[in-house]
C-alpha cells in the first residue's frame, strides 16, 4: 500500500500552461545495500512512471536504483480538453499503482 | 580514517578540559535556542517549508486516515479526539508526560498505544512501524507551531534527572557525552556537518540519511551508535527520560513535524 500525493488544479483555462507535482511512498530499495543482519537487502524499485491526459501519454520516466526513496516529480503539460489525468507507478515485478485527477478546462 | 581519529581525539582535548557538570548546578543550555532547521542547509530548509513536497507528509497523510478508521471494536481515534472534545491541537507539544493512571512516563508513541489498548482494545502497535510514526506524526502535526512545555515536577522529577545525567554521561568508545557536542560546540564542524545543538522539537522528522521518517528514539539510537556506545532499545526507558530532559531544555521553540533533516 502506497501513499500517494497529487498536486494538480482542478480547472484550467484552454491553452493554459498547469504544473502536475506528485509523490508516491516508495523505498526504492537499490540492492546494494546490507541490512542490520549483514544479508543484502532485496532490489525493490519502481521502474516506470506514466501519465496520460485523456487518454494521450503526456509524460513518461523510466527509474533506475540511483534514484532516491519517494520519487517526487513535477512536470507541465497543456490543458487542451476536460479530461482525467491518470498517474501510474509500476514497479520491478508488475504491481502498479494509479490515481486519477479529472481536470475540467473552461 | 587515521584523520578522522585523529581529529576526534583533538576535539575531545578542547572539549575534555571542563569537569563534567556537577548535578547540582543548572544544566546547561545553549544559548539563543536554536532549532535543528537552523543548522540546515537552505534546500533541506526549502524541502521541509514546502507542505506538498516535504516526504513526511506521506506519513501524515496515512496518520489523518489511520486516526479515522474504526478499530475492530468500533472506535476510531477521531470518534474521541474531535475539534471541540478532548481536542489534540497543541497536546504533542506537552509530551512525554506522566500517565495519571499508571504513573509512568509515557511520550507521544507509548501515549497512542494507551489509547489503543484501553479504548479501542486493540494490541499495541510496534515501535518504529509505519503505522505507528505514521499516527504519532500526525498527532504531533497538529502541534506544529506550538512552543514546546512539558511539566517536570513530582513524579517527573527523578525521570528529568536521569534523563540529565544520561546526556552528560560520557559513552562508548569515542568517550564522549551528549552535552560535550550539542551544548558546548555546538555551530562547530564535525566531519562534514555542522553540529547541532540537539533539539528534538522536528520529531518523528525525515533523515534523508534515513530516506524514511523516523522516531526520536531511532535519532538517539544513531547518536549513541556514532560515539560508539551501545544503543538503547525503541521507547527504553533511558530514551523515555532524555526525550524528557530534551523538551524541557527545548523548551519554548516550536513542534516542527514534520521536520527535514540530514
Amino acid at each position: 500500500m502506497a501513499t500517494i500525493r497529487i498536486a494538480a488544479p482542478d480547472t484550467a483555462s484552454a491553452g493554459e500552461v498547469i504544473e502536475l507535482k506528485v509523490l508516491i511512498q516508495h523505498p526504492m530499495e537499490t540492492g546494494y545495500r546490507s541490512g542490520p543482519d549483514g544479508k543484502r537487502i532485496e532490489r525493490d524499485i519502481i521502474e516506470k512512471f506514466e501519465v496520460t491526459y485523456d487518454g494521450e501519454t503526456v509524460f513518461e520516466a523510466d527509474l533506475q536504483p540511483g534514484i532516491a526513496a519517494n520519487p517526487i516529480f513535477t512536470f507541465y503539460t497543456r490543458a487542451t480538453t476536460s479530461g482525467p489525468i491518470v498517474f501510474k507507478w509500476t514497479d520491478q515485478d508488475g504491481e502498479s499503482w494509479s490515481e486519477t485527477h479529472d481536470l475540467t478546462v473552461e | 580514517m587515521k584523520a578522522g581519529l585523529a581529529f576526534l581525539s583533538a576535539l575531545c582535548l578542547s572539549a575534555c578540559g571542563d569537569d563534567a557538570a556537577s548535578t547540582q548546578s543548572p544544566p546547561a543550555q545553549p544559548q539563543p535556542l536554536l532549532s535543528g532547521y537552523e543548522f540546515l542547509q537552505p534546500q533541506t530548509r526549502a524541502l521541509q517549508d514546502d507542505n506538498f513536497a516535504n516526504p513526511g507528509f506521506l506519513w501524515i497523510d496515512r496518520g489523518e486516515a489511520l486516526f479515522s478508521t474504526a478499530a475492530a471494536s468500533g472506535e476510531a481515534c477521531s470518534d474521541c479526539h474531535t475539534d471541540t472534545s478532548l481536542p489534540l491541537a497543541g497536546a504533542a507539544a506537552h509530551y512525554p508526560k506522566i500517565d495519571a493512571e499508571s504513573g509512568d512516563l509515557v511520550n507521544l508513541e507509548a501515549r497512542i498505544n494507551l489509547c489503543r489498548m484501553r479504548y479501542q482494545d486493540e494490541a499495541p502497535l510496534e515501535y518504529e512501524s509505519d503505522e505507528l510514526l505514521s499516527l504519532t506524526a500526525y498527532v504531533a502535526y497538529l502541534s506544529r507551531g506550538t512552543p514546546v512545555s512539558v511539566d517536570i515536577e513530582g513524579a517527573a522529577a527523578d525521570w528529568y534527572a536521569r534523563g540529565r545525567d544520561y546526556f552528560e554521561t560520557r559513552r562508548g568508545q569515542f568517550n564522549l557525552s551528549c552535552t560535550q557536542c550539542h551544548d558546548d560546540n555546538w555551530g562547530k564542524k564535525l566531519r562534514g556537518d555542522t553540529i547541532s545543538q540537539g533539539h528534538g522539537t522536528g520529531f518523528p522528522a525525515y533523515r534523508l540519511e534515513w530516506q524514511s521518517l523516523g522516531s526520536l528514539h531511532r535519532r538517539l539510537r544513531d547518536c549513541d551508535a556514532g560515539v560508539r556506545a551501545e544503543p538503547r532499545m525503541f521507547g527504553s526507558d533511558d530514551y523515555l527520560a532524555v526525550e524528557l530532559y530534551l523538551a524541557k531544555r527545548a523548551e519554548g521553540l516550536e513542534i516542527e513535524t514534520p521536520g527535514v533533516r540530514r
